[in-house]
């Protein structure tokens, strides 16, 4: 089985310098495609590969590329940002890319930049991810030191700056045009699309944001070719994904698996299955902003198309299990709390109606909810739901909560019928 | 507790870093965040005084600016304690007894999340996720990341940092 992406990770070391990257043949890619490819032949064989967005929303990357304006010289500069800002709850992926291997970030963003035809590229980091900041910049000094950053790179008469920018914090900026309204340096209120940021995003020029997973694939593909990826995944999804599990199950953690990897066996055969003493209740298959999936559904293909059509999304394929000692209402309280808390507070259903969702789930779990409590909650899922809102924040935060009141229903009327919560 | 000036105006050192910083950028404020929290790391909070030199060093109003730093959860603008202590309260870690573990730090330092020691030596926050849930529950210490936390942990991390 192949691990492209992780095979120069080992947790217990620091990651390899450039000698040490190179050696494992690192920065091939970027020789290849300065050496010889136009920046249409880079986006042909991504869009071949069928690559899609590993940050979430699975837009396929190649497509995503070829919608930036061509012409530089009529449109002014493009940029290239990379959504570091990991923060779904659950979510543990890009981190380990980060601190695991830098240098293979670096590579990805150099080749994305030149298929884009940018000469500025900035990795918008979560402030809160020190260690990554550090390997970074180090990764980033080396880099320009060998001439792969910086002005005429292996003299191809291609320039690019990469900067780091730090966040200063809050789960939105995780959203790409409120990423972009960050780095511009104002509050991260997200934009109305369209204009999508490949036409006008960062200060209003063209610009492409992926995510730090979704780039690492990009010099895997270009040194082994579009069809080597598609391989890679057990089903029609092209690949390796970095899944994970965390709660209650054996041994939680991430690992580099083929596209579509069922998750009963990443529960039971990755994770170690569930700890002594603990049953499956449910599962959010890739973030907090993802629905159940319910344990008659344990066999779905993590990919993008087999987790939709039961109902749920791939997310970040980081997965959340719920175990039965834990309480459901508890759960979904402290989901509604952080959507609440992380709202950006710009369009009325997500600013008011979140944290109403969150006081009515306080109350159920308190044993002071009414059975009315229960219509409500499902109007906010209706009123907060996709179209209803500026951006997807309300809508993913509907997705656990439409689907909690669905399979956990005779739990909320427990509560709500013995006036206290269960599990407490 | 080290005695932190907020009286005094931005070195020039300081002053320069943040003029370097906005040369990364289109437009000078596209620098702001970043400034806010280099001006941070000196002083541990961003005052009023500093709020303002960085404004006119960025061409923003002070206003504007303010606007920015108060939106953003890792940029404070009152003071803090030496340490800060950053618990994750998502759901992962929710699961895993973070709760528990809140409670531990309440009664071993003697304050409620939001507050700092009398001493000055810590501050207690609740943060998002820290994208450490393999090893849930987790928490922030300065810089520093710990998982799998429990009682005997907190005792044994603030037991060491309190003796430094």
């Amino acid at each position: 089985m192949e691990t492209p992406l992780t095979a120069n990770i080992s947790p217990d070391r620091e990651p390899l310098d450039i000698t040490g990257y190179e050696r494992a043949g690192g920065y091939r890619a970027v020789r290849k495609v300065l050496g010889g490819m136009t920046p249409a032949d880079v986006i042909d064989v991504v869009t071949r590969s069928k690559l899609r967005g590993r940050g979430g929303a699975g837009f396929p990357t190649g497509i995503k590329w070829s919608l930036v304006p061509k012409d530089v010289a009529v449109t002014g500069p493009h940029y290239l940002v990379v959504n570091a800002d990991e923060m779904e709850p659950g979510t543990f992926k890009d981190r380990l890319l980060l601190e695991g291997d830098p240098h293979q970030l670096i590579e990805a963003a150099i080749v994305a930049a030149y298929a884009i035809q940018a000469a500025t590229a900035y990795i918008f980091l979560r402030g809160e991810y020190y260690p990554a900041e550090r390997r970074l910049r180090q990764a980033i000094g080396e880099a320009a030191a060998r001439g792969y950053l910086g002005a005429n790179i292996l003299g191809s008469g291609y320039d690019l700056e990469i900067h780091v920018h730090t966040s200063g914090g809050r789960y939105i900026c995780g959203e790409e045009t409120a990423l972009l309204t960050a780095l511009e340096g104002r509050r991260a209120v997200p934009r109305a699309k369209p204009p999508f940021p490949q036409s006008s995003g960062l200060w209003g020029r063209p610009t492409v944001v992926n995510n730090v997973e979704t780039l690492c694939n990009i010099p895997h593909i270009v040194n082994n070719g579009a069809e080597w990826f598609a391989d890679l995944g057990l089903g029609d999804e092209g690949g390796t994904k970095i899944y994970g599990a965390s709660g209650r199950v054996k041994r939680p953690g991430a690992w580099e698996l083929p596209m579509g990897t069922p998750l009963s066996e990443l529960i039971e055969n990755h994770a170690g299955g569930m700890r002594d003493g603990y049953a499956l209740r449910g599962v959010l298959p890739g973030g907090l902003s993802t629905s159940f999936i319910t344990p008659e559904n344990i066999a779905v293909k993590m990919d993008y198309a087999s987790v939709e059509k039961i109902g749920s999304r791939l997310g970040t394929g980081t997965v959340i299990v719920l175990d039965d000692r834990t309480c459901p209402v508890g759960m979904l309280r402290n989901a509604e709390h952080f959507f609440a808390q992380e709202s950006c507070g710009w369009c009325t259903p997500c600013r008011d109606g979140l944290p109403w969702v969150e006081r009515l789930l306080a109350g159920i779990e308190a044993g002071e909810g009414e059975t009315e409590d229960l219509d409500i909650l499902e109007q906010h899922v209706g009123l907060l739901g996709p179209g209803r809102t500026f951006c997807a924040h309300a809508p993913g935060a509907m997705a656990p909560l439409a689907s909690g009141l669905k399979y956990f229903r005779a739990d909320f009327e427990r509560h709500i019928h013995d006036k206290r919560c269960p599990w407490a | 507790m080290s005695i932190v000036d907020t009286d005094s105006d931005l070195t020039a050192e300081q002053r320069d870093a943040i003029t370097a910083m906005a040369g990364h950028y289109d437009h000078k404020r596209g620098a702001c965040i970043e400034a806010l929290k280099y001006v941070q790391s000196h002083y541990r909070f961003v005052s009023d005084r500093h709020l303002a030199e960085v404004a006119t060093l960025l061409d923003m109003s002070c206003a504007d600016l303010d606007g920015v730093a108060t939106y953003y959860n890792l940029i404070f603008r009152r003071p803090v304690g030496e340490h800060v202590i950053f618990l994750c309260d998502s759901v992962s870690c929710w699961i895993m007894g973070r709760d528990a573990v809140n409670q531990r730090i309440r009664a071993r330092l003697g304050i409620e999340p939001g507050e700092t020691t009398p001493d000055g030596a810590y501050t207690l926050l609740p943060i998002v996720c820290l994208g450490h849930c393999d090893h849930a529950p987790a928490m922030l210490l300065d810089e520093t990341l710990h998982g799998d936390l429990d009682a005997a942990r907190i005792d044994t991390i603030l037991g060491i940092q309190s003796e430094r």
